[in-house]
């Protein structure tokens, strides 16, 4: 008996120790970048271009960049991820077929995104003609994130009850009415929820950007989508290991890092108060 | 009094889920403006048959019918029969309340903007009537925009009736439709198929062998897929002519 209760306590210390464990990293991590990037953050960081061998001046040409290439991402993979959801989900027959497909999506999720890539590389890059450019990266991100959304898309779907589809349906709805009026509207939060998580991701990496259309250094902001561009995490990773002088820039690094984790932080605060909304509907 | 018209009709209709047969040789005739109660211990068919009659059954993969169905003479089964069209014409209830989680007025007003009626005069005059002939329209006239969710579990139910009331169906199909309700409700439910039985045909299946007595005209007796007798509710709870029926009523099994 005795040995029972000291084996419980132990293994919930130890689990206890774990989610301990787990957060002081991202609290080191965190507080790390706060305190040596927070004194670089300046209004002269965020509103100028690069100057002086990138040891002076701003990052503002990789947020545009970081913010276009990553647009372009959300216009492929939200409304191809959503369309793909909504066959799978309710269309497609459940067969061996679909479930190979099924299981092929979730797969493609572990993709390493260098593969990414090279993959975009060699589609939109040379296959499409697209060059590298910011149609290019966004494209190749679009692909990246769109195991995510359909897969986030389809749970969305899933969670929407039996009985709106059927009572929808046995009132003379057509099946697409009944998906359009009573099971988009409730699954759509959810939907985004899981579309925005996978975006901040793609806004965050750097190999599928690396030879698809991220630039070195670009004073200009791109002109258009097939311009190259700079972007956030190519620019923190050029700063922090490709400089001349990487002890010079640290600041300006840590300072790139704080504000790339900034935008990242915007675009899940948005996600969770989509998710909060969704509660609030469903409880009502 | 002039003699009923039928309404419905099946005649040798079987029914497969995948390779189980679950509806074996069933003929009837239903009639127009009747209440016509479905009983026989769970699992024996009861929804399935009644989901027949509105299609609902397309829904489920390897579902397959046999045989005829007919609305006033009129095919139901075959492969040029439009649903949607079926579906407005043969309304039905649930057995759990499922009202969608939009305001009282957007719940009725459902089939009919589905329906492509726009006009606000007609859809509101339409909803109004249906929440009336449901006996709700008092309790909530004056909350039509609140969520339907947080009506009590009798007025979703009789919310769900308005609902398919609006589309003007000739046919109400209702599965167990005051199971999940307490009995206040559940008589007040009763009181109401007894009132829409002047203007609907209803179909309705009871596992509640007094509630077949009570409010139905005719009552189909099923057992594990087939029909065990069928005739009026009065012979049938009286003078069964089956064995099986005799200790069904009076509750030796099921
Ligand atoms: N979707 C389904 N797939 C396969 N079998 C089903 C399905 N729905 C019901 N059944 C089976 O069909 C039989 C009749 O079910 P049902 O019509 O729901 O009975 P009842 O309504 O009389 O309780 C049961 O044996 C049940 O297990
Ligand atoms: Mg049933």
């Amino acid at each position: 008996m005795k040995i029972k209760q000291l084996k419980e306590v132990l293994g919930f210390l130890a689990l206890r120790l774990c989610m301990v464990l787990v957060m002081a990293i991202l609290v080191v991590v965190f507080w790390d970048i706060v305190t040596k990037g927070g004194g670089a953050v300046s209004w002269e960081l965020l509103t100028q271009p690069p100057k002086d061998g990138m040891t002076k001046g701003g990052i503002f040409p990789a947020i545009v960049g970081t913010l276009l290439v990553t647009l372009m991402t959300a216009l492929l993979a939200v409304p191809l991820g959503m369309g793909c959801a909504m066959y799978l989900n309710e269309y497609a027959l459940d067969c061996k077929f679909t479930r190979f497909i099924r299981m092929s999506i979730r797969n493609l999720s572990g993709v390493p995104s260098i593969v990414y890539g090279l993959f975009g590389v060699a589609l939109f890059v040379e296959a499409c003609n697209f060059g590298t450019s910011i149609l290019s990266a966004g494209c190749t991100l679009g692909l990246m994130t769109l195991p995510l959304t359909i897969t986030a898309s389809e749970e969305a779907l899933k969670a929407v009850p039996r009985s709106y589809r059927e009572g929808a349906l046995a009132l003379g709805a057509t099946k697409w009415q009944s998906i359009r009026t009573n099971v988009l509207p409730y699954a759509v939060s959810g939907m985004l929820t899981g579309t925005i998580l996978g975006l901040s991701r793609a806004a965050g990496e750097t190999a599928p950007i690396l030879f698809t259309g991220a630039a070195f250094f670009l004073p200009d902001l791109p002109g258009s989508l097939l311009s190259q561009f700079m972007a956030l995490p190519y620019h923190l990773y050029i700063l922090s290991t490709q400089h001349h002088d990487t002890a010079l820039v640290r600041p300006l690094a840590y300072g790139t890092a704080l504000v790339l984790l900034i935008l990242i932080f915007i675009m899940n605060l948005f996600a969770i108060i989509l998710r909060s909304r969704l509660r609030q509907m469903k409880k009502e | 009094m002039p003699l009923a018209k039928v309404k419905i009709k099946i005649s040798d209709f079987n029914f497969y889920y995948g390779q189980v047969k679950v509806i074996k040789g069933v003929s009837v005739e239903m009639l127009a403006k009747n209440v016509t109660s479905i009983i026989g211990p769970s699992g024996c068919g009861k929804s399935t048959l009644l989901r027949c009659f509105n299609r609902m059954n397309d829904l489920i993969p390897g579902a397959r019918a046999e045989g005829r169905a007919e609305i006033e003479g009129v095919d139901i089964l075959g492969p040029q029969v439009d649903v949607v069209e079926l579906r407005k014409r043969v309304g039905m209830v649930f057995q759990k309340p499922n009202p969608f989680p939009k305001s009282i007025f957007d719940n009725v007003a459902y089939g009919l903007r589905v329906n492509d009626i726009t006009d606000r005069l007609i859809i509101e005059k339409r909803v109004e009537q249906s929440l009336r002939s449901a006996a709700l329209w008092d309790e909530v006239k004056d909350r039509l925009k609140d969520n339907a969710l947080n009506l009590s579990g009798g007025q979703q139910q009789r919310l769900c009736v308005a609902r398919a009331l609006a589309v003007e169906p000739e046919i109400l199909l209702m599965d167990e439709p005051a199971s999940a309700l307490d009995p206040i409700a559940t008589a007040r439910i009763e009181e109401l198929i007894v009132e829409l039985k002047k203007h609907y045909t209803i179909v309705i299946v009871t596992h509640n062998m007094q509630q077949a007595a009570r409010i139905s005209d005719h009552t189909a007796f099923l057992m594990q897929g087939e029909l065990v007798e069928y005739g009026k509710t009065s012979d049938i709870f009286t003078k069964p002519r089956k064995k099986l029926t005799e200790d069904y009523i009076t509750g030796r099994f099921g």
